[in-house]
């Protein structure tokens, strides 16, 4: 096995296109998961068997099914409901969808570890509910989850190649195009993986970051 | 360390009850002696533990009551009830003669606003500064405007003696510091009654003074009505116009300080006195 600089250099271009992807892949998902998660969470509390039971279904169901099954499902099912995506859409939303079953019960930790003297003094204060979950209960419950937040960012991070499996071309998927035309696969691969520790490893800094100024 | 080097002024208070007659907006002053707070056979339990038992006591509008008791006698439990923090499993609740137990919620929300909490353990909200925690419930439940609920908040900060930590979070004031800023936040909404819920057993013993000195000075100048736990049993006979003995979630006795501390009727109380004073 021989190194080729010259290997490298011709995969680049593809290489920053993959990047892109996979980048977008990430920050959109990570959002879709963090808003979403919240939904479900604060869904879960909500006094009523009717709205617990078919989210508290339908999320444990997500989360114990595969997410290539379910991008697979998206991506070849709903066309034949009249339901068409690119691939990129479907593979954003359906990673988006399966972590914000994770997300969920993250925020639901988070949420139950605000302590009940909180709940307590905002009724003495008489603040509206709503009220005291914008004000007092959210900004302390997501205060605490930011860091296992991250976590699954970085989760996400490496469940983005499966996104090949519906031709969306992200990091991996440019590696193999390029490896299967030229012959070449150490190259490719030792890039998109230097990539991978890259990106987490920023990641994990400006997580860090993020945590130390909400900390104040 | 903090060392809670700003004591308390004072200066006669400048928020809470003796600026109410004054107030058009604070709503009507109540003539003193009238009856404020009625609880009528009532029953709270957990599970099986009756921890109240077929209660009835009354509070007159400006006076101030407190609950003595050993622990687990029922007296934080009164103070959760009218907060509606708890619900009790028989018998009725009256503030101000409206009935608090069954009520429809907008009921409920309007008699919260006579009453006013301090807890044992502070409660304020970490993630707001001093002032915003002072002003966050003037603005949304009151309907003040920013300015005037911020000149409010300087007012009460000054009385407790804590004016130039107005921008600090919570966390960055001492126990003692944090129980005064509870204390102003409370009486930002004007409430005709004040609950006092151990307010200073979490406290360091050196940050205990700075505490019930404010709360002397609270009860001396202004009309509002108090309604204390505590194990202070010198405070409580300074402040209280009436002392109840609480025992196995019943009152034992009933009587004005200077009477029931030298020379109680009953032997629980002596036993209870004796072993706290």
């Amino acid at each position: 096995m021989k190194w080729d600089w010259s290997a490298v250099s011709e995969f680049m271009p593809y290489f920053w296109d993959g990047l892109l992807v996979t980048l977008q892949i990430l920050v959109l998902g990570s959002l879709i998961s963090f808003v979403l998660g919240l939904v479900w969470a604060l869904l879960m509390r909500v006094p009523s068997r009717w709205v617990t039971w078919p989210v508290g279904g339908v999320t444990e169901f997500i989360r114990n099914t595969p997410l290539l099954v379910q991008l697979f499902f998206l991506f070849y099912v709903l066309p034949e409901w009249g339901v068409t995506f690119s691939a990129l859409t479907t593979g954003v939303v359906a990673i988006g969808l399966h972590y914000s079953t994770y997300t969920m019960q993250v925020y639901r930790a988070g949420i139950e570890a605000v302590p009940v003297g909180q709940w307590e003094a905002a009724t003495a204060l008489n603040l509206p509910l709503r009220r005291t979950w914008t004000a007092v209960i959210l900004p302390q419950a997501v205060r605490r989850v930011v860091p296992a937040l991250g976590n699954y960012v970085i989760s996400m991070l490496k469940d983005t190649p499966l996104l090949m499996a519906i031709t969306v071309l992200e990091m991996l998927g440019e590696a193999r195009l390029f490896s299967q035309q030229h012959f070449q696969f150490t190259e490719p691969l030792t890039v998109i993986g230097l990539a991978f520790i890259v990106i987490s490893y920023l990641a994990s800094l400006a997580l860090r970051a993020l945590e130390r100024r909400l900390v104040h | 360390m903090s060392t809670d080097s700003t004591q308390p002024s004072t200066s006669p208070v400048p928020g809470a009850g003796a600026e109410k007659a004054a107030d058009p907006a604070a709503g009507t002053a109540r003539a003193a002696g009238s009856e404020l707070i009625r609880l009528e056979k009532v029953t709270k339990r957990f599970g099986t533990n009756t921890v109240l038992d077929d209660l009835d006591f009354s509070v007159d509008a400006g006076k101030h009551v407190t609950l003595i008791g050993p622990s687990g006698s029922g007296k934080t439990t009164i103070l959760r009830l009218l907060m509606t923090l708890l619900k009790p499993e028989e018998g009725t609740i009256t503030v101000d003669g409206e009935q608090l137990f069954p009520a429809p919620e907008k009921q409920v929300r309007e008699i919260r606003k006579k009453i006013g909490m301090v807890f044992q353990h502070f409660n304020l909200f970490p993630n707001m500064t001093v002032l915003r925690n002072i002003t966050e419930a003037p603005v949304t439940v009151l309907g003040l405007s920013k300015d005037e609920a911020e000149d409010r908040a300087r007012e009460l900060l000054e009385m407790v003696g804590l004016t130039e930590h107005i921008d600090k979070h919570p966390a960055q004031l001492s126990g003692g510091q944090q129980q005064r800023v509870a204390i102003a936040r409370a009486l930002a909404m004007r409430p005709q009654v004040l609950l006092l819920d151990e307010v200073t057993s979490a406290l360091d013993p050196e940050l205990v003074a700075g505490v019930l000195d404010v709360l002397r000075d609270i009860a001396r100048s202004t009309d509002i009505t108090m309604l204390c736990v505590t194990h202070e049993m010198n405070f409580a006979r300074d402040i209280s116009d009436r002392v109840l003995m609480f025992d196995q979630g019943r009152i034992i006795e009933s009587a004005p300080p200077e009477k029931l501390f030298s020379e109680p009727e009953h032997d629980r109380t002596r036993e209870f006195l004796s072993a706290v004073l």
